[in-house]
């Protein structure tokens, strides 16, 4: 399996903060990768360097092959990176279906509207929000604009696509779909790195997890490798049980 | 197909419910309507002529502000300068290099554009009220630059008087003969906006204006859209420089002024930013505004004999501020949004919901 995306020892920091020391991972096409931490960790800030957003101040991105370091955040969209946002940010103004369509027309195929539009139907239709279609962005409620902002990142057809904690703020139901999603998403052939503090989810859905501690990388394995590690178990899971429980939750 | 629909037929799509022209009679209003426009002169008086000359000019370079601060949500305080820059590059070319005016139109529009693009440069960097300011300078620098430099060439603050255009022979030297210039340009203009606005064009255009990063995560150059539509609203104010100087047949660097570029501003919120017709509705309503200013003069003098000539000219502004202040409060969405709830409520009456 080839290497999608190569994070060679990124490092950033705010003035005196450290949000990112030395990160260093390679992500293989097909896989999901979890990225967990306690919060202030650098777990969007990874997602802003790897995107475009900042640049590093040492280290290098590889996508696709191609060093990615310096390229603005829309080439990086145009090259098939695509992200959601923490915090949801569709384009109020514009219908569900406009705003997928934006995705489309200026994404990796660089669509015209006409076809775009047949694709936004298309991936509407996948994530559930076909009866939604013109209604506009704005009125939606939480889980549906997260929704909507993977579709507007799916109909860019990317090869990878950054998920920045699409779970936060859904209930047990919702959580359930998403995850499903995601799978179905990443079957499709499409890579996906998720930020995620629903730690039974990303266990769950991850091939390979990630952990984040004040911008420094503690961890890195597979779920199960993950939950039994004390580094992890004292900075972020807490209690060495409920590390126990998750995984048998898992296996449910 | 009458003018109601029948109870239960209902629109299929989006795309039929957003559809400017909805039913085909409405192709007939809008035929009979510009012919009504088209036939003026033969019934309306010289002033009313020239009114609507003047309206349809204005629109014009609405409609370009419009494409930047409607549509791509960056403020511009100057498309009065690029009016400027066009009336004067089409004037030198008509007057001094006896170029037909169909040939020094488009120049002169390209040529405004140009200079807006550059003046367009600091939206890379600021947004705003920031933007707002930057924007200013172009307001300041262009109207000193005709005032001093060359002065061989622009006369300096007395500024250039401009030759009525010539087309196939025919002279268009008063208000009704231009009037079909105008007309026909105005057309050609409104049919260009409408086309950049649901395009893939215009569609990166909403995107920054909704959210800027948003819209560069999802691929959209942000300098490159943000520099055509600067681009886009200085060609409209160079049409509108180069219809306007050619129709007064006079321009210096006053023509055209910060006033202009604030009032531009104003037509556009009380017409409805971010909408085809706010242009229109606009600046029609501001300029009949300041038609009535005009008119009611004479009567406030008399009301008040003690005010001075002076009184009279507060008029305009006062009418212009307090419209757009009661458009910010009540109706912020302006004219257009109002069009579309009042036609909504025609199609659905007599039962509105």
């Amino acid at each position: 399996m080839s290497i999608l995306l190569s994070v060679q020892g990124v490092t950033k920091s705010f003035g005196g903060l450290q949000a990112l020391s030395k990160v260093t991972f390679d992500l293989p096409e097909g896989q999901i990768l979890g990225l967990i931490g306690p919060n202030g960790a650098g777990k969007t800030t990874l997602f802003n360097v790897v995107n475009g957003v900042y640049p590093p101040d040492e280290g290098r991105v590889i996508f696709r092959d191609q060093d990615v370091t310096d390229a603005k955040t829309y080439q990086h969209a145009k090259m098939g990176m695509a992200r959601t946002h923490q915090i949801v940010q569709p384009l109020n103004e514009l219908t569900v279906r406009e705003n997928v369509e934006v995705g489309a027309c200026f994404g990796r195929e660089n669509q015209n509207l006409r076809h775009a539009a047949e694709i936004a139907e298309e991936v509407l239709e996948f994530l559930g929000l076909h009866n939604r279609i013109d209604q506009l962005a704005g009125s939606l409620n939480v889980a549906q604009k997260k929704r909507l902002e993977m579709a507007r990142a799916l109909a860019a057809r990317p090869y990878l696509l950054l998920l920045d904690e699409v779970l936060a703020g859904l209930n047990p139901s919702e959580i359930a779909n998403m995850v499903e999603t995601v799978r179905k998403i990443c079957e499709q052939g499409i890579t996906i790195i998720m930020i995620e503090h629903v730690m039974h989810a990303v266990m769950n859905v991850s091939d390979r997890i990630i952990v984040l501690d004040y911008g420094e990388q503690i961890a890195e394995g597979t779920p199960a490798e993950i939950a039994v590690n004390e580094k992890v178990i004292e900075a972020y899971l807490g209690d060495p049980k409920l590390a126990q429980r998750l995984m048998e939750q898992d296996n449910k | 197909m009458g003018i109601l629909r029948p109870a239960g037929e209902y629109d299929t799509s989006y795309a039929a419910d957003m559809a400017t022209i909805r039913q085909p009679w409405q192709w007939g209003l809008l035929a009979v309507f510009l012919l009504a426009l088209y036939t003026l002169p033969l019934y309306a008086s010289q002033s009313t002529v020239s009114l609507v000359n003047r309206i349809g000019i204005t629109i014009i370079a609405v409609q370009g502000l419009n494409l930047l601060t409607g549509y791509t949500g960056q403020i511009s305080l100057g498309q009065a300068a690029f009016m400027t820059t066009g009336g004067y590059i089409s004037a030198l070319l008509v007057n001094n290099q006896g170029w037909p005016f169909l040939a020094a139109l488009p120049v002169a529009a390209l040529g405004a554009g140009v200079i807006g693009l550059i003046f367009g440069l600091p939206s890379l960097r600021v947004k705003g009220f920031y933007l707002a300011m930057a924007t200013l300078a172009a307001q300041f620098i262009i109207p000193w630059f005709t005032r001093n430099a060359f002065p061989e060439v622009l006369n300096g603050a007395q500024g250039l008087n401009v030759n009525a255009p010539t087309i196939l022979g025919m002279e268009f030297n008063n208000p009704q003969r231009y009037l079909y210039l105008t007309l026909s340009i105005l057309i050609i203009t409104t049919i260009v906006a409408y086309n950049v606005s649901r395009s893939r064009l215009g569609r990166a255009f909403v995107a920054i204006r909704d959210h800027d990063l948003a819209a560069e995560l999802l691929g959209v150059n942000p300098f490159k859209y943000k520099l055509m539509a600067f681009f886009l609203a200085a060609v409209f104010a160079g049409v509108a420089g180069t219809l306007s100087a050619h129709n007064i047949r006079h321009l210096n660097s006053e023509t055209f002024n910060l006033i202009d570029s604030v009032m531009y501003l104003g037509m556009l919120v009380i017409g409805g930013l971010g909408s085809n017709l706010g242009p229109i509705f606009g600046a029609v309503v501001v300029e009949i505004l300041i038609e009535l200013a005009t008119i009611f003069g004479p009567f406030f003098i008399e009301l008040f004999p003690s005010t001075a000539a002076g009184a009279v000219q507060a008029l305009r502004p006062l009418f212009f501020g307090t419209t757009l202040m009661l458009f910010l409060i009540f109706e912020p969405r302006g004219l257009a949004h109002r069009w579309q709830l009042l036609k909504a409520a025609w199609r659905l009456r007599p039962f509105s919901h």
